[in-house]
């Protein structure tokens, strides 16, 4: 096999313990358990007296585990997954920096983790001051004039941003029809545009893969509410032309709304509050360096114009005349509420001690390093691959498979070998607007010697998919489990255990073992 | 690293950005820090909130135990630190936790599927609502007035652009919904019937009787859970079509409103119309179980402006907390935390009946109940505030029906008798 040639020692790996770790329920035993209640110290009641008809008498097939079993469990789970702290994830458009620890240390003090959202706000000074700093920075950060950190997630933001340009419309006597969003757009911007009950029109990019002015010009009319734009666009490049895109927009009475998911290419070093952007909204799990999680959770402030202010999600943070703050529901205009309470308040205190960690001059050297560390990839590694815009990038670099194609190789493949060299794939396929797109976004976490490793595992890559595309097709050949069976997955979908089945193989050399 | 680009300094690489955008002085944020003294100024603004403080606060967001181990195992890198799980093949971590997850959930809710998180309880009940009215091609939808008040905004706000109607129904004398009201609410347009249970009032509802009449009417029943404990003692809500459930309970930190984690569980034919994630079992080139994100056609990243939802990035790693502390407790200890929390809950209930009326008698109820209490719950609070205890919420903004004397009171497994001792004192 092909795959033997290039590992080292594959049973090694797949058959120890470690390696096979069942799922919770498969490793129960009954009448196990990892917990001891406190004593009681009040009568104890009858639950079936009580709750009659309602009272719950079976839990069905919940874990029964003891401690250390159960920390083994997920302990050994841990490490299937590759993180940052593992190594680079050249994911673009997913900012995947360090998450400092320090963040984790305060989010945890217990005055603040352990505060109830409805205590009373003048027990709650310490949770608003977190807001109210966090707030002020954004706001300068972006050049906007006012803010919400209620969304959860950033696409959460975009549908905030969008309730907000349509509370505007709705307020000038018509709510108008049509959001813009160009071909290069992230998927959650269209699909927020109709949730919020518009209706999208496609802008396709020019030949530079930018925003193509006359044909924005032709599209935007007295129905277009807004343009939704990612700045730099979703190829790592800035829209030079932004202001000439938001003189566009305004002279049509439509508003520029900013996806700031490539934010860290920007802090310290321009605003898009000052080059025409109306509404943005920003991820602290990108640009504000809040972890990941596997998926989240997420954050997704939306900062704004003055002009739209009163449509923001109540409540807002005010200031009270005797200096204290407080929180304003009095908002007559407002959008409404987004989400419960105000945000996922976890992540403000966390993306508020990276703003500490880096001040004015950190966060400007941050954007700096994260620049230069794409521009370095993209010169080491353009005569390897093809570039299919030439314009200047700014935090990341889009690729393509153009040339590794022809033997077979698709960018897919080269993302899934770029694992067995110990880094996660770089973004595969997006943006459409390139065909076999690589992009590739180091960000300012990585060394020299870390860029260097992945552009000579690059490059050797590339060697393959000339040489031998057979290992690029079939890899990753050093993780615990190799390509998935994605269709049979969505065509017989099991989306829970339900019981020990007789099928699951272990592993073929686990069964010799 | 410049030499090598070709560039001459780093502004260059800037040059792209028009000169008059480029922002050359320094940002007006806090200054550098130090660690030490990140940490001193987070410490400050912690002293600054409530401390020392006795807390009756619940009303959708709860104080429960958390097991220690929960945040040794969500701290460590590998699940801190990762990515969503495109790359399966080094990401088996967090997708088997997260399979684990959605069974946990179904076993809980008695539903047939669970996606692997939303963004908290008053989002997912919102989407929840357009689901159901995906799938049964109605358009509007009936909302129980006793679900959490927050819950409703949000889900007005959802469906105002949807233009999904929305009415809402009272509750009856015993806190349950009033069923007449409901059967003259439900029309032949109505999507599905919104409840939640245990309700804001802390009392359980009916969800078999209001199951049938809402089935009885072609309508589907969403349940919204905001006290995700309860399910270890309560019968879950196996009558509903669609559960949405707020798992903050389960060993989430309240952390002044979030994160915490939502989550939609429904019947299997429903399964095309469910937003979010879903984690699905799979083999790979070998054969060996694995696990995969799945169904993605339904989602933005494929189907764009005609996805189910927008929603891309979840509460992951908070869904892995809620996983930790469901092995932790599992079948037994479930149980014995909701007969806890039941009995706090009378206890509590025991000592401050002759400190004013409690309300809603005459229909089981969880761990929570409203009081209608004389001198006024704003007044009795501030009593009580310079005792450090932190009373219930008062409920007259959402309630005015109620008076001016109602608040709703929480007592859990935490709550001590002390506590609640000194409470009822102290009115």
């Amino acid at each position: 096999m092909a795959e033997e040639k290039f590992v080292g020692t594959p049973r090694k790996v797949r058959t120890h313990v470690n390696q096979n770790e069942g799922l919770v329920f498969e490793k129960s035993s009954p009448g196990k358990k990892a917990y001891r209640m406190a004593e009681l110290d009040v009568p104890a009641v009858d639950a079936k007296k009580l709750l009659g008809p309602s009272v719950r008498t079976d839990l069905g097939v919940m874990p029964e585990l003891s401690e250390i079993e159960i920390i083994r469990h997920f302990t050994r789970l841990s490490t299937w997954n590759y993180a940052i702290d593992l190594g680079m994830y050249p994911l673009g458009s997913c900012t995947m920096k360090y998450n400092g620890r320090v963040n984790e240390a305060v989010a945890r003090l217990e005055g603040i983790a352990e505060a109830h959202p409805y205590q009373p706000t003048s027990l709650s000074q310490g949770c608003l001051q977190i807001m109210k700093t966090l707030e002020e920075s954004l706001i300068e950060i972006c050049g906007m004039d006012a803010i919400t950190l209620q969304p959860a997630a950033g696409a959460h933001g975009e549908f905030t941003g969008i309730l907000m340009v349509r509370a505007y419309h709705e307020s000038k006597g018509n709510a108008r029809k049509k959001i813009i969003v160009p071909d290069s757009a992230h998927g959650t911007n269209p699909a927020t545009a109709a949730v919020v009950g518009y209706q999208v029109a496609n802008l396709k990019s020019n030949a530079l893969g930018m925003v193509d002015l006359e044909e924005l010009e032709r599209m935007v009319d007295e129905d277009t509410a807004a343009l939704m734009l990612t700045n730099p666009s979703t190829i790592g490049v800035f829209e030079s032309d932004i202001h000439k895109i938001a003189d566009i927009l305004h002279a049509k009475g439509a508003l520029l709304y900013m996806d700031g998911a490539n934010m860290n290419a920007l802090v310290g070093k321009t605003r898009p509050g000052d080059f025409g952007v109306d509404v943005m909204h920003l991820n602290l799990h990108k640009t504000f360096s809040t972890p990941h999680g596997g998926g989240g959770p997420g954050s997704g402030p939306v900062a704004c114009k003055k002009i739209l202010e009163p449509f923001l999600p109540k409540p807002v943070v005010v200031t009270n005349t005797d200096g204290s703050l407080g929180l304003s529901f009095d908002r007559p205009q407002s959008v409404g509420r987004v989400r419960m309470f105000y945000g996922n308040f976890g992540m403000f205190v966390r993306a508020l001690a990276y703003i500490m960690a880096n001040g004015p001059d950190g966060l400007r050297q941050t954007t700096e390093d994260a620049v230069l560390n794409a521009n370095y990839i993209r010169a080491k590694l353009s005569d390897t691959f093809e570039l299919p815009f030439k314009s200047p990038s700014l935090h990341e670099v889009v690729f393509s498979d153009k040339l590794q194609a022809k033997n077979g190789v698709k960018t897919g493949d080269m993302g899934k070998r770029l694992i067995d060299y110990g880094f996660h794939a770089y973004t595969v396929s997006f943006p459409m607007v390139v065909s076999g797109a690589m992009m590739i976004e180091p960000t300012e976490s990585e060394s020299r010697e870390e860029l260097d490793l992945l552009i000579d595992a690059l490059k050797q890559i590339a060697r393959e998919a000339a040489e031998n595309p057979e290992v690029v097709k079939t890899a990753p050949h050093t993780t615990r489990v190799g390509r998935m069976d994605e269709t049979a997955a969505a065509r017989k979908p099991v989306l829970r255990w339900k019981g020990p089945a007789e099928d699951v193989v272990l592993d073929s050399a686990a069964k010799e073992w | 690293m410049l030499a090598e680009i070709g560039v001459a300094s780093i502004d260059d690489l800037f040059a792209t950005i028009p000169a008059e955008y480029q922002f050359k002085t320094d940002l007006d944020v806090p200054r550098q820090h130090g660690e030490s003294e990140i940490i001193d100024r987070f410490r400050a603004y912690a002293a600054n909130n409530a401390n020392g403080y006795t807390s009756f606060l619940g009303a959708g967001v709860y104080k429960h135990y958390k097991p220690v181990i929960i945040d040794s195992l969500v701290q460590r890198g590998e699940f801190l630190t990762s990515y969503t799980p495109y790359q399966p093949e080094i990401s088996q971590g967090t997708l088997q936790a997260m399979f684990e997850f959605q069974t946990m959930i179904c076993e809980l809710t008695g539903m047939e599927i669970a996606n692997a998180s939303m963004y908290d309880g008053s989002t997912g009940a919102a989407e929840a609502i357009m689901m159901a009215v995906r799938v049964t091609g109605r358009n509007a939808a009936v909302i129980a007035r006793t679900v959490h008040p927050e819950y409703r905004e949000v889900i007005q706000t959802y469906a105002t652009h949807q233009e999904i109607p929305l009415s809402e129904v009272s509750y009856a004398s015993n806190g349950r919904v009033n069923m007449a009201a409901l059967d003259a609410a439900i029309t032949d347009d109505t999507a599905c019937v919104l409840i939640q249970s245990p309700n804001f009032f802390g009392t359980i509802e009916d969800v078999a009787a209001i199951a049938e009449l809402a089935h009885s009417k072609g309508a589907l029943l969403v349940v919204s859970i905001a006290e995700a404990i309860s399910l270890g003692i309560v019968a879950p809500p196996k009558e509903a079509d669609i559960v949405s459930l707020e798992a903050q309970s389960f060993g989430v930190s309240l952390s002044y409103g979030g994160p915490y984690c939502g989550v939609i569980a429904c019947k299997e034919k429903f399964l095309r119309q469910m937003p979010g994630r879903l984690i699905g079992e799979t083999k790979d080139v070998n054969g060996k179980r694995g696990f995969v994100l799945t169904l993605s056609t339904r989602e933005q990243h494929i189907r764009r402006e005609k996805a189910t939802s927008n929603i891309c990035t979840n509460q992951a790693l908070v869904a892995l907390m809620t996983t930790i502390f469901l092995t932790v407790y599992g079948k037994e200890g479930m149980k014995e935390l909701g007969e806890h929390n039941l009995a706090k809950a009378s206890y509590l209930a025991s000592v401050m009946e002759s400190k004013g009326k409690i309300l809603f008698d005459g229909a089981p109820r969880f761990h929570e109940f409203v009081i209608d209490l004389p001198q006024g719950a704003e007044a009795a609070n501030a009593g009580l505030l310079e005792k450090k205890i932190i009373g219930g919420l008062p409920l007259s903004q959402w309630y005015p029906e109620l008076g001016p004397g109602a608040s709703l009171w929480c007592a859990t497994e935490v709550t001590t008798r002390v506590a609640m001792d000194a409470a009822a004192a102290g009115l």
